[in-house]
């Protein structure tokens, strides 16, 4: 059974009003969620063997941010990403840390680079930049007057 | 930096004694923080109630520079991550490459990059219980260490030139195959390393004093390790017996023997000294490599200078000598990197440190910094 079969397997043993769609990307499986089901299925994976929360991050697709988190667990030796996508205006999503406390610093750090809120979070403050910088870099129309782009041809 | 450090707590004994929680800087470039980093330490007394550490003094933005490069340029940023282990970071980010752009690597650059790795790992294991030591005030096992150290990078600096930097992993293989009589050189350092590293846990890990300070200090259990993310000779310190190398087998693991080293209480001295053990382990899978090291070339034929992969989204991790890093990147089709995200181990990590000061004294904290052995480097990127 490949990992993206396991990880079907999993999910179609969890509740059905979640709204999960899984695909496959390489070998890795995807899930995609709507974002207000996220800490229910967060609560679901770790309560499946999913223990690990190894990345959170997130990727600016111009009208919205998609939020990606890799779930590992070692009773299935298996990884799954879960994804979930959150409006660009006011962007906020619970916080996984009640299910993992490995989401303290790392969304800290997608907040102090995207400005994404994390609701719940005990302690979000920026982590890498100072607490008076201006914007959030990682932003796609993030404009500073020290960075410059360089020219295509390159 | 403007920070705002919580105003502190006063309390009054039932003698009636006033008591003020005490709060203590220590950095950012104190000797002891590994790299240019701070803690906030706030003290009950003499015990440490929490220790936030304050990071992103060496944040450089190389996610952010990543966006404006092509995928070949970014490989010599990727040497700045963790600028103690470089050859892991190129070959996370080499692999994530050649997932999303789907190149295949010859068989000789996989055992190649498997000897470096297996080297590096060693040189930075060499530097982290170094600089752990020298935190204890055994600053003479620093040198002991950096003798192991400097003849591994003399290898690295023959097969690539470059003694800390070596951008030798790319997309597709490695930059240099091995000057001649190379691998004999290899060899050679393997017969000597024993004995060093008999000798360092003799000195350093058998010593009374060394067992004084670093045993029972900054426990970790096995649930913590997993919850919070930790990975590498961390979690493996505290009995979570996970290897990337072993449980996600990648490149040419698969086709070595090697064990994976464990510790038992999950405090500071088993966490340096899997570090220790898991020099050996790395003595004997290079040597498999040798043996096995067939010939050919050392990148695919006919690869193009300008990748540009297909649009999607790749992860690839490995196990770098701190731990699992991993490299996501995005692609929309074009040269460059829509977004690259570099999960680093060092990072998740030192998220611990707050957890595993609790209750202990001052001087302690500098010892779990050392156990934690984060490069300021990848913890800021």
């Amino acid at each position: 059974m490949s990992i993206y079969e396991a990880i079907r397997a999993v999910v179609e043993e969890m509740a059905p009003d979640l709204g999960i769609t899984v695909t496959e990307s390489w070998d890795d499986a995807i899930l995609d969620i709507p974002a207000e089901s996220l800490l229910a299925v967060g609560r679901e994976l770790k309560a499946r063997g999913f223990d690990r929360l190894g990345m959170v991050t997130a990727v600016d697709r111009d009208e919205e941010f998609e939020l990606v988190y890799r779930v590992q667990s070692r009773t299935l030796s298996a990884a799954a990403f879960v994804k979930t996508r959150v409006a660009r205006e006011r962007a906020s999503i619970d916080s996984l840390y009640e299910v993992w406390p490995a989401a303290d610093w790392q969304e800290r750090e997608v907040w102090d680079l995207f400005g994404i809120a994390f609701v719940g979070h005990p302690d979000l403050r920026r982590i890498l930049l100072p607490e008076d910088w201006p914007g959030h870099p990682l932003r796609r129309d993030y404009e500073d007057a020290n960075v410059i782009k360089r020219p295509d041809y390159i | 930096m403007p920070l705002q450090i919580e105003s502190r707590k006063s309390t009054v004994t039932e003698e009636g004694l006033p008591v003020e929680e005490l709060v203590v800087n220590v950095g950012p470039s104190h000797p002891s923080t590994h790299g240019v980093g701070r803690v906030i330490v706030h003290l009950d007394g003499e015990s440490i109630t929490k220790a936030d550490p304050v990071i992103g003094y060496l944040h450089r933005g190389i996610e952010k520079m990543a966006e404006n490069r092509t995928y070949l340029q970014i490989v010599p940023l990727t040497d700045r991550l963790d600028y103690v282990g470089s050859m892991y970071a190129n070959w996370a980010y080499c692999r994530t490459v050649e997932r999303l752009a789907d190149i295949r690597v010859p068989e000789r650059a996989e055992y190649l990059r498997v000897i470096v790795c297996e080297l590096q790992r060693i040189a930075s294991h060499m530097m982290g219980i170094g600089s752990a030591a020298a935190d204890t005030g055994a600053f003479s096992m620093f040198i002991y260490t950096f003798d192991v150290r400097e003849r591994i990078i003399e290898l690295f600096e023959s097969l690539c030139g470059a003694r800390l930097t070596y951008n030798y992993v790319r997309p597709g293989g490695v930059s240099f195959d091995t000057p001649e009589g190379w691998t004999d050189q290899v060899l050679e350092l393997l017969g000597t390393l024993d004995a060093s590293l008999d000798e360092l846990d003799r000195l350093f890990f058998g010593n009374v004093i060394t067992r004084g300070r670093l045993k029972g200090i900054g426990v970790l259990s096995a649930e913590d390790a997993v919850a919070w993310g930790a990975s590498g000779p961390v979690a493996r310190g505290s009995g979570v017996d996970w290897d990337l190398r072993r449980d996600d087998p990648y490149s040419v693991y698969p086709r070595f023997e090697f064990d994976v080293v464990l510790g038992e209480n999950g405090d500071a001295y088993d966490r340096g000294r899997v570090r220790l053990v898991e020099c050996y382990e790395s003595a004997r899978i290079i040597a498999q490599a040798i043996e096995q090291l067939p010939g050919g070339a050392v990148r695919p034929e006919g690869l193009q200078r300008l990748i540009a992969p297909p649009p999607g989204e790749a992860y690839d991790h490995i196990e770098a000598a701190r731990g699992s890093l991993g490299v996501y990147l995005v692609s929309d089709g074009s040269p460059r990197p829509y977004r690259m995200k570099v999960r680093s181990p060092a990072f998740c990590n030192l998220a611990l440190l707050s957890k595993l000061c609790e209750g202990h004294t001052l001087p302690d904290l500098v010892v779990v910094l050392g156990s934690l052995d984060p490069v300021f480097g990848e913890v800021d990127r």
